[in-house]
């Protein structure tokens, strides 16, 4: 199973722990992490499905390319991170 | 306690109430966050707030008539964008099908109970009716081919900032559109047509100074005690209309025709306010001077309103939402871009500072 982490500033707004989750892809492990918890995925990704344009999700320390249809792969023990830029003021 | 101002900020939602000291913040909620708007209802006693998370997207939030507690309700959300729709705006920029700002709401009619609008960036409108329970976009405006002529005008994006249901039939609903005119629907949403006409947008090609479709009107109000009259504060100058915004006259005013804001008595429609300032790329002040101008023909004279308002060094900028009136006439409020309100209980012709340490104010309501 993948593990995802999300950004600890989310916690402020949702519950956001760390789940574990199966799938061959970001999209499909995502969706696992969002399952029971619906309101967070609208916290990372935007109306149509793409990461939101100031997150970044990270697949074992790598950025992933496909941020629109998130189809990166994901490998069974693979640590998924979850991040936001820190910007502005 | 009495009325009560909600005052939205980019670090928060703060209550204003009078006390026996005199005006000041009695509540704050969201701190930290970037509050945008917020609506009473008046049918039901409900809050609403809506709030950009910039990271995290745009949320709604709602509170109960007498509760201290918000709650996140559902945000509109745009439908699946075709994937093979080519789908640009008047820019040539292609639209991103996402909520990106709540930038105006409003209620049903009266007789709607639990009826929301909602206009945003990037120019989608949306109906609620439960209390913002679920939304629905409304398609016939969304799909309307001469939507892909709006683009934005400060903003990268257009969106609909200014929505009026018309008092006499809540059928009938106007909205104005930065940049994209005034469109009206008159069977709740079925047909959608522009009503901007007699506008003029003095920054492009000539011929086009007079297309509806052109237009940036930056705050559109509808007079409650005469609906068929409007008043618009456009990007160009002031502009008015006797006949349910079939047609459109500019009135000018001095020290400024521009600006953002702008609130009709709720009694006379003949008396109208706004808060003026340097058109265009500068947006500070005339000679760093606040005021608010007033009219009260029609727009045939206007009064420039100063007391209590800084008059030296006073670069405030009072957006859209950032000037309002109550339901007697007689108490205006405004916050500004660097953080001031200010309350006038006699009309404009004098101003209380409420604070002069609040973060950037996006809009102010009486509640």
């Amino acid at each position: 199973m993948a593990t995802v982490h999300f950004t600890s500033n989310l916690r402020r707004h949702v519950d956001s722990p760390s789940v574990e989750s199966t799938g061959g892809t970001v999209k499909a492990v995502l969706d696992g992490a969002f399952a029971a918890n619906p309101r967070l995925k609208t916290y990372v990704l935007d109306d149509q499905g793409a990461v939101r344009k100031h997150m970044r999700v990270l697949v074992d320390g790598q950025a992933i390319v496909d941020r629109h249809n998130l189809l990166d792969s994901v490998a069974p023990h693979s640590q998924v991170w979850v991040m936001q830029a820190l910007s502005g003021g | 306690m009495g009325k009560t101002l909600m005052v939205s900020t980019r670090k928060g939602l703060f209550e204003v109430n009078k006390s026996r000291t005199g005006w000041g913040v009695s509540k704050a909620d969201f701190l930290g966050d970037n509050v945008t708007l917020t609506l009473r209802d008046p049918r039901d006693g409900t809050d609403y707030a809506a709030l950009n998370h910039g990271h995290f997207g745009i949320k709604l939030h709602r509170r109960d008539r007498g509760k201290a507690k918000w709650k996140e309700i559902t945000t509109p959300v745009y439908p699946k964008k075709p994937e093979t729709l080519v789908d640009l705006d008047g820019w040539g920029k292609p639209v991103n099908w996402t909520t990106q700002l709540i930038w105006s709401l409003e209620t049903g009619g009266p007789g709607q109970k639990g009826a929301l609008w909602a206009g945003t960036m990037p120019g989608g409108l949306f109906r609620s009716r439960d209390r913002g329970t679920t939304w629905e976009l409304m398609e016939s405006l969304w799909r309307h081919p001469d939507r892909n002529k709006w683009l934005g005008g400060g903003a990268d994006i257009p969106g609909i900032h200014s929505i009026c249901v018309d008092p006499r039939d809540a059928k009938t609903v106007r909205i104005a559109v930065s940049c994209g005119g005034v469109w009206v629907t008159k069977d709740a949403g079925e047909t959608w047509s522009q009503s901007a006409h007699g506008m003029r947008f003095d920054q492009g090609p000539p011929e086009q100074a007079a297309n509806p479709d052109a237009q940036d009107p930056h705050m559109m109000v509808q007079s409650p005690s005469d609906p068929s009259v409007f008043w618009v504060q456009h990007h160009c100058g002031i502009w008015k209309s006797v006949n349910d915004g079939k047609t459109w006259k500019e009135v000018k005013a001095k020290p400024s025709s521009f600006g953002f804001g702008v609130v009709v008595h709720p009694h006379d429609p003949k008396t109208a306010w706004f808060v003026p300032g340097i058109k265009d790329e500068k947006r500070i002040t005339v000679d760093g001077a606040l005021v608010v101008t007033k009219t009260t023909d029609g727009g045939r004279t206007f009064k420039s309103l100063k007391k209590g308002l800084p008059q030296k060094h006073a670069y405030d900028l009072v957006f859209r939402h950032g000037l309002a009136i109550d339901d007697t006439g007689k108490c205006l409020a405004m916050g500004s871009t660097t953080g001031n309100v200010w309350v006038s209980e006699n009309g404009g012709e004098a101003w209380k500072e409420v604070s002069s340490t609040l973060p950037q104010v996006y809009a102010v309501r009486w509640v």
